[in-house]
């Protein structure tokens, strides 16, 4: 059992999370122009790497998506960071 | 008769005797005894046979390390497979049942075996039995092998559960990790301290030791006290199995008196590992026979039993700890040899000694009579206990992916790098001798605190591994009968490497995981190859540490406790109704109300009649609120939603972003800046995190809230000519006439005084309300609208008669009637792709070649060309055209006739669209039937009778 | 020295005192080029050797392999071959394999204990009648062996099953393939290697391929720890990193790497004869010829290359198992481990030319390689002899994702592979 913390509940055990995803896969906007192997890498194409990673998670409890670093060999892994950067009051 | 129970001493309660049997004769023993104490204590040698060879087995050990005797267990009306004797409890009324022998351990019909050894070595079965084939073989090589027998007839226990927080786990009772729990508590943390045995002490059980002027019993009593006023928690019987990812351990705890085993989830900052160490054997002809035992074996029996494993005893070793065990043994009776390989060893007075020999085989046919030493000196003997050296117990060390460093003094893998929140001492680090292992305790633990003070010898040792030149058949590992002439074959024909050796000779792979059997395999190994030790190197630790029942890890879940359906809010007023339940989507349903399935025809009939009554409550009611909203769903959804007015419904579809259709419903518009989502019951979850994940990541600033307002309302659907009727009759206040009520329009209502929403959309193809209230209050409705239904000639029906009226009017199910290739325009909705112009989910992947393929297979209804009856689903549409015969499509759903003359069905079919009127071949089970291909609706497809 | 196999050479050797038996496979230094280099040396990197040497005449082939041989998922799988899938693409790729494997003990002189003793794929629901009944239907089309199994016939299989009242999971039936079954995973493996050996194929173990070279943008080989290896072609097939690899190469798959957990309780006698597999639970299982109980289920929640098992799953996995198998509670579990396997968006293989010309891949297998290993090992063989597309591979090629066209099993049949 592994737990990971998201940044709003704090350290939650596995299986109330849903992995997203790799962080910062873009979508490709405009249909009508994206080319086929551009949108193929979006939908199916994954960095996958062995070791560090950042990656989408989803907290299913909560419904907030985060962001987390994540090491795919030790397991280890960071604190949750929300997806928006803190809104600055000007 | 050689061993033989001493009149006193031990920790077993000689008031309280007890009788169990073993292949059928009567074993005497007492309370506190372990089955393996009890069996050696009546004198019996052969207790089993070995895996391979069905060799005649003793005792080897006296714990988990035990390679050679297990039994299946009677105990009343429970039964217990493949128990390993040296670790279960003696209790009375148990019969045990030697395992893999026939019929008995002493009486094996199966002996013969060993005699043909010499042909059937490491891994022979891939050499031979391919001729015819293996099948020819394999049906009785399965029955010899397998160790114990199921009672098939039986279940087993429920195994129990828990989850444990705690600052420390300490594993291991020894005295090492009662001195480490007790530094720890005293420093503040929380500790739980854990050991397989009946009780806490571990090798201060059965070895001599001074502590802080304490006797080892002294100071055990000290200890405990200490502990318990510190409040340490204690788990005996307790086995650390394993280490998991994040640092959680895994132990399971058995209990005595019958009540079924605990696995304990427990998640500490830290894991202490004070497991100690494992006696290896020693290399020499014969090491097998019983009567050959581990020399720590033979002390635990003595002092812990009070059983004398021999008479005439030959103590073999080749460290410092053999005199202990012969003093120990001469002082209770026996006459003692000590053999040890250390040239250095002090005579002991009333022991012979031979200093600097090793033993080069044991004597003895079926157990041992003595042995023959490398000088040729003869020693007549029934019990050799033999000690090879110390292996730590880095099981979890290891688990939890710490590096094993080769220690050349101590000839042991250590713990060789530091590993975050998991901490080895004593003997499993490698200190084996008491001293030296406290004095390493307040480093190791990272804590000021007072050692126990003990005086003792430093370990020493004499490397004495497997030669490959020994004569005779030398064990390496007892159970799966791997010899030192099975290490040569593997590296002979090249499985060199240390998992090849494992596989290939199967070294290791028994129940007792090769604990004393490993390291003198690779050791051989490294000889033969001229490799040392480290660099063969050792296989892959892997829980769990001993076998573990799979009834801990399944735990109570089963029966209903898995994977729970969900339960509708009515469900007393359906089963009042005397309704069948079916699973659908996750959800227990109505599937009909009468006792058979001619009811399901009957109330589809009836609903088209007059009035039926169902109970839509699992559909979705996800509600998506604020002033962005309508834009979001634009993007979400395939058809445009923003032009939608306030009060009005759609039917649209959400495709998942490769362009499969993921979901279909109704969308229902409340005001100009509330929705909800009427998605598929089934999908309420993935819908909800479909659209967080896409508010989130894409319309991050903007004013959307979505709640999921399924479970708060129940929904119940009235549909027929005479719904508009049975509402009004049941008391619901609300204006019905079709001119300020439309057909896909929702609008508030309130029935005595409770405020509602009625929605009409049709999946019957009838006119239709779906009447959503507070589900807490629903039941009271469900029965006002009953009641009014029957008196019209309807009532409720069930899912499967909606199912058929959806069908003919060719309305699908997603999942049942689309597959996972599904594009919106394959079901004949074509118009957003043409004319939508703004971005939505999934728009990109309906451009692709493989969605713009004209012969894709197409959503049409079916009817039977053959006059036989409904067609079957599953059935497919073949084309015997072509090299081969193909498929085009299949039938998703079939029902009788009920409004339409025939059968009516749906199907999937390559260009079916284009083929309306067609008549096709269908192939099902081997059998074919003709089909014409027709619209998917095939009931009123004007659309009369929705008054819309 | 023996070398060949029989239980008249066993007879010969036992006299011997077995000391006749030549290596298995021989391990000589790596040459600097080679026409053809196969980056595993797994079962599909093995076969892929076996076949350039067999099929098409090419000798001068080395196997690299970072490890040992059949240490990945071929060493670590439970060991299943069938070949009950839905559509004719798979059918005809999985049936080629199963064929295969029927003659394969005795075309390699080496038992790979293939064990055809039929594979239930149970139904719980009458909807998962409906959908065996679609899947049934397929195979028979398709030109595979495929029975619809009902209660009964269920009863007769699996007498074993929780058919009581409160059965989570009742049996109505399933999907039966008689031809499925089990072979010994470690056997194919070795049987490939020596075979391969024997045809003078270089099996070189303990050699990790650092970098691809490339020249002219063109792959001319590899870079390892013990130097350079040129060849003309390079095969890939390394489950569980093809990732890794293809980094190293320049490019990305349509991949994740996740651990797939597998167990064995400890052996007892013959209880369960052939394989099984329940959509409801997610747990397989079968009885090896050593009596142990081997345990499959589902994938870890999260992409991992760290293969060793985790809780949470194994009790899901366990807990289903004990639901079908109300007396396995009587059984302990003696060992679990996991493999990286590849995961595929279709969860169907990836055989074809990589982005990097003269790069040739073989991934993809997610959970069930292990029954494709004489497949791959044939389809890759005449992807690097001809470099041109054996027409039972074409439509598994990685530009299947571009185009949309994917062979998604689950989506046809509802089922997952």
């Amino acid at each position: 059992m592994q737990t990971f913390s998201c940044p709003f509940c704090g350290s939650r055990p596995e299986y109330e999370f849903h992995f997203g995803g790799d962080a910062g896969n873009e979508r490709p906007e405009g249909f009508a122009t994206v080319a086929a192997p551009v949108w193929a890498e979006y939908l199916h194409f994954r960095n996958n790497p062995k070791g560090d990673t950042q990656e989408v998670w989803l907290h299913m409890t909560c419904g907030e998506l985060f962001v987390m670093d994540r090491n795919t060999v030790t397991m280890a892994a960071g604190p949750g960071q929300p997806i928006l950067p803190p809104k600055v009051t000007p | 008769m050689t061993a033989r129970r001493l009149p006193h001493g031990g920790e077993i309660d000689r008031s309280r005797p007890l009788r169990f049997s073993f292949d059928g004769r009567e074993i005497h023993g007492f309370d506190g005894d372990t089955l393996a104490s009890a069996l050696l204590a009546s004198g019996e040698r052969v207790l089993g046979r070995s895996f391979k060879y069905r060799r005649a087995r003793g005792l080897f050990g006296a714990g988990v390390e035990e390679p050679n005797i297990y039994a299946d267990v009677t105990d009343g009306d429970q039964f217990r497979v493949n128990q390993r004797v040296t670790t279960e409890a003696a209790a009375n009324g148990l019969r045990l049942q030697s395992t893999n022998t026939s019929p008995t351990a002493t009486g094996d019909r199966m002996g013969f075996i060993d005699a043909f050894s010499r042909f059937i070595p490491s891994a022979f079965y891939y050499k031979t039995f391919m001729w015819p084939n293996w099948h020819l073989f394999e049906p009785r090589i399965r029955e010899m092998a397998g160790l114990g027998r199921l009672d098939t007839t039986k279940s087993g226990p429920i195994g129990d559960q828990i989850n444990h927080f705690c600052d420390v786990v300490v594993v291991g009772a020894g005295p090492v990790g009662i001195a480490a729990a007790i530094m720890l508590a005293e420093a503040g943390q929380s500790v739980l301290l854990v050991d397989e045995g009946s009780r806490i002490g571990g090798s201060l059980l059965h070895r001599t030791a001074v502590i802080d002027d304490l006797t080892a019993a002294g100071w055990l009593a000290q200890a405990s006290e200490r502990l318990r006023d510190l409040g340490v928690q204690i788990l005996s019987r307790t086995t650390a199995f394993g280490i998991y990812d994040h640092g959680l351990i895994g132990l399971n705890q058995k209990h005595v008196c019958g009540r079924p085993d605990t696995l304990w989830r427990v998640r500490p900052d830290q894991s202490v590992l004070a497991t100690g160490a494992i006696d290896r054997p020693l290399p020499f002809a014969k090491n097998d026979l019983p009567g050959i035992m581990s020399a720590q074996a033979g002390l635990t029996y003595l002092r812990r039993y009070a059983v004398l494993p021999g008479q005439r005893i030959v103590v073999a070793t080749n460290n410092n700890t053999g005199a202990e065990v012969a003093q120990a043994m001469a002082a209770a009776g026996a006459k003692v040899t000590l053999v040890t390989l250390r040239a250095e060893a002090e005579p002991l007075p009333g022991i012979a000694l031979h200093a600097g020999r090793r033993i080069e085989g044991a004597l003895g046919r079926r157990e041992v009579a003595g042995v023959v030493l490398d000088d040729g000196t003869r020693i007549d003997a029934d019990c050799v206990l033999v000690s090879g050296g110390f292996t730590p117990t880095i099981h979890l060390y290891a688990q939890a992916k710490g590096k094993l460093r080769w220690d050349d003094a101590m000839l042991a893998f250590v713990p060789g790098s530091s590993v975050e929140g998991v901490t080895v001492v004593g003997g499993a680090a490698g200190q084996f001798a008491l001293a030296e292992a406290f004095h390493a305790l307040p480093v190791a633990l990272k804590l000021q605190a007072i050692v126990p003070i003990t005086a003792g010898v430093p370990y020493a040792i004499t490397p004495a591994w497997p030669d490959p030149g020994q004569k005779g058949r030398i064990w390496v590992d007892y159970q799966h009968d791997v010899t030192t002439k099975d290490i040569g074959l593997a590296a002979r024909e090249n499985f060199i490497s240390v998992e090849h050796l494992k596989r290939y000779t199967t070294l290791g792979m028994a129940t007792d995981q090769g604990k004393t059997s490993n390291l003198n395999g690779l050791a051989l190994m490294g000889q033969i190859t001229g490799r040392t030790i480290p660099e063969v190197g050792t296989t892959t630790y892997r829980p769990p540490f001993v076998p573990v029942p799979i009834t801990s890890f399944g735990g109570p879940r089963g029966a209903e406790l898995m994977n729970p359906v969900r339960r509708l809010a009515l469900e007393v007023q359906h089963r009042a109704e005397g309704a069948i339940f079916g699973e659908y989507g996750g959800w227990l349903r109505p599937a009909h109300y009468g006792q058979n399935d001619a009811a399901i025809v009957a109330e589809a009939g009836m609903a088209r009649r007059t009035v039926g009554l169902y109970d839509a409550s699992p559909l979705g009611k996800i509600e998506v609120i604020g002033p962005d909203a309508a834009g979001f769903l634009d993007f979400i959804y395939y058809n445009t939603v923003s032009t939608l007015k306030a009060g009005g419904c759609r039917y649209g579809f959400i495709l998942s972003e490769n362009g499969i259709v993921y979901d279909d419903g109704v969308l229902v518009r409340l005001d100009d800046n509330r929705f909800i989502v009427s998605c598929s019951s089934s999908h309420v979850p993935g819908v909800h995190a479909l659209l967080e994940e896409w508010r989130q990541d894409r319309f991050p600033d903007k004013r959307i809230h979505i709640h999921n307002a399924t479970a708060e309302t129940a929904t119940i659907a009235v549909s027929g000519p005479l719904a508009v009727d049975v509402i009004k009759a049941a008391g619901v206040d609300a204006v019905l006439d079709d001119l300020s009520f439309p057909h896909m329009t929702t609008r508030w209502g309130a029935w005595g005084g409770i405020p509602l929403r009625l929605t009409r959309v049709s999946f019957t193809g009838d006119r239709s309300y779906e009447i959503s209230i507070r589900q807490d209050l629903a039941a009271d409705l469900w029965d006002a609208l009953r009641d009014a239904a029957r008196a019209a000639g309807g009532g409720p029906i069930g899912i499967e008669a909606v199912m058929i009226l959806r069908a003919e009017k060719g309305f699908i199910v997603i999942g049942k009637d689309s597959d996972g290739m599904t594009r919106p325009m394959d079901l004949g909705v074509i118009g957003p792709l043409r004319n939508k112009k703004a971005e939505f989910l999934g728009k990109r992947s309906l451009l692709q070649d493989e969605a713009q393929r004209p012969d894709r297979n197409c959503l049409v209804g079916l009817q039977p060309a053959d006059g036989a009856g409904p067609l079957p689903v599953g059935a497919h549409g073949i084309d015997q055209n072509g090299p081969a015969l193909h498929s085009i499509g299949y039938i998703t759903s079939s029902y009788p006739a009920v409004s339409t003359e025939s059968p009516v069905a749906l199907a999937l079919i390559k260009r079916g669209a284009e083929r309306h009127g067609e008549i096709i071949m269908l192939q099902h089970l081997g059998k074919t039937r003709m089909a014409r291909i027709t619209h998917p609706c095939t009931f009123d497809p004007d659309g009369d009778r929705l008054h819309a | 020295m023996t070398t060949t196999y029989s239980a008249l050479s066993l007879l010969k050797e036992g006299f011997n005192g077995q000391k006749g038996w030549a290596k298995a496979w021989t391990s000589p230094e790596p040459k600097s080029r080679y026409d053809i280099v196969v980056v595993g040396g797994g079962g599909h990197g093995l076969a892929t050797a076996y076949y350039l040497a067999k099929n098409h005449g090419i000798r001068n082939i080395a196997v690299i392999e970072k490890g040992w041989l059949g240490g990945g998922n071929t060493g670590r799988n439970t060991t299943i071959v069938r070949s009950n899938y839905f559509f004719p693409e798979s059918v005809r790729l999985y049936d080629l394999s199963l064929k295969l494997y029927e003659t394969l003990s005795r075309e390699l002189n080496y038992n790979i204990m293939l064990s055809q003793r039929g594979m239930i794929s149970l139904a719980h629901t009458p909807a998962e009648m409906e959908m065996s009944a679609r899947v049934v239907n397929a195979m028979q089309i398709n030109g595979t062996d495929a029975e619809l199994y009902g209660p009964e016939d269920v009863r007769r299989v699996l007498p074993i099953y929780n058919f009581g009242q409160r059965s989570r999971y009742p049996a109505l039936g399933g999907i039966w393939q008689g031809r499925a079954g089990t072979a010994r995973h470690d056997a194919v493996a070795w049987g490939y290697a020596r075979a391969a050996s024997k045809l003078g194929v270089d099996i070189i173990q303990q050699c990790e391929v650092t970098d691809f070279i490339v020249e002219g943008g063109r792959c001319r080989g590899i870079r390892t720890n013990r130097g350079d290896i040129r060849a003309d072609r390079v095969g890939l097939a390394v489950a569980g990193h093809s990732s890794v690899m293809a980094a190293k190469a320049g490019f990305r798959l349509p991949i994740l790497s996740y651990a797939l957990q597998a167990c064995v309780s400890e052996p007892v006698k013959p209880v369960l004869n052939t394989v099984v597999v329940s959509p409801g639970t997610g747990t397989y299982a079968s009885q090896s010829d050593k009596g142990e109980i081997v345990i499959g289920g589902g994938l870890d929640r999260m992409p991992s290359y760290g293969q060793r098992g985790n809780l949470p799953v194994l009790e899901t996995v366990l807990s289903g198992l004990l639901e079908m198998f109300p007396a396995f509670r009587q059984l302990k579990l003696m060992r679990q481990w996991a493999g990286i396997v590849d995961v595929v968006p279709d969860s169907s293989p990836i055989i074809g030319e990589s982005p990097l010309p003269g790069l040739f891949l073989n991934c993809g297998w997610g959970t069930g390689g292990f029954k494709a290993i004489p497949a791959g090992g044939t389809l890759l063989a005449h992807l690097l002899a001809t470099g041109q597309h054996h027409d039972i591979s074409r439509p598994f090629d990685l530009d299947r994702f571009a185009r949309g066209r994917l062979i998604d099993e689950a989506a046809g049949s509802g089922i997952a592979h």
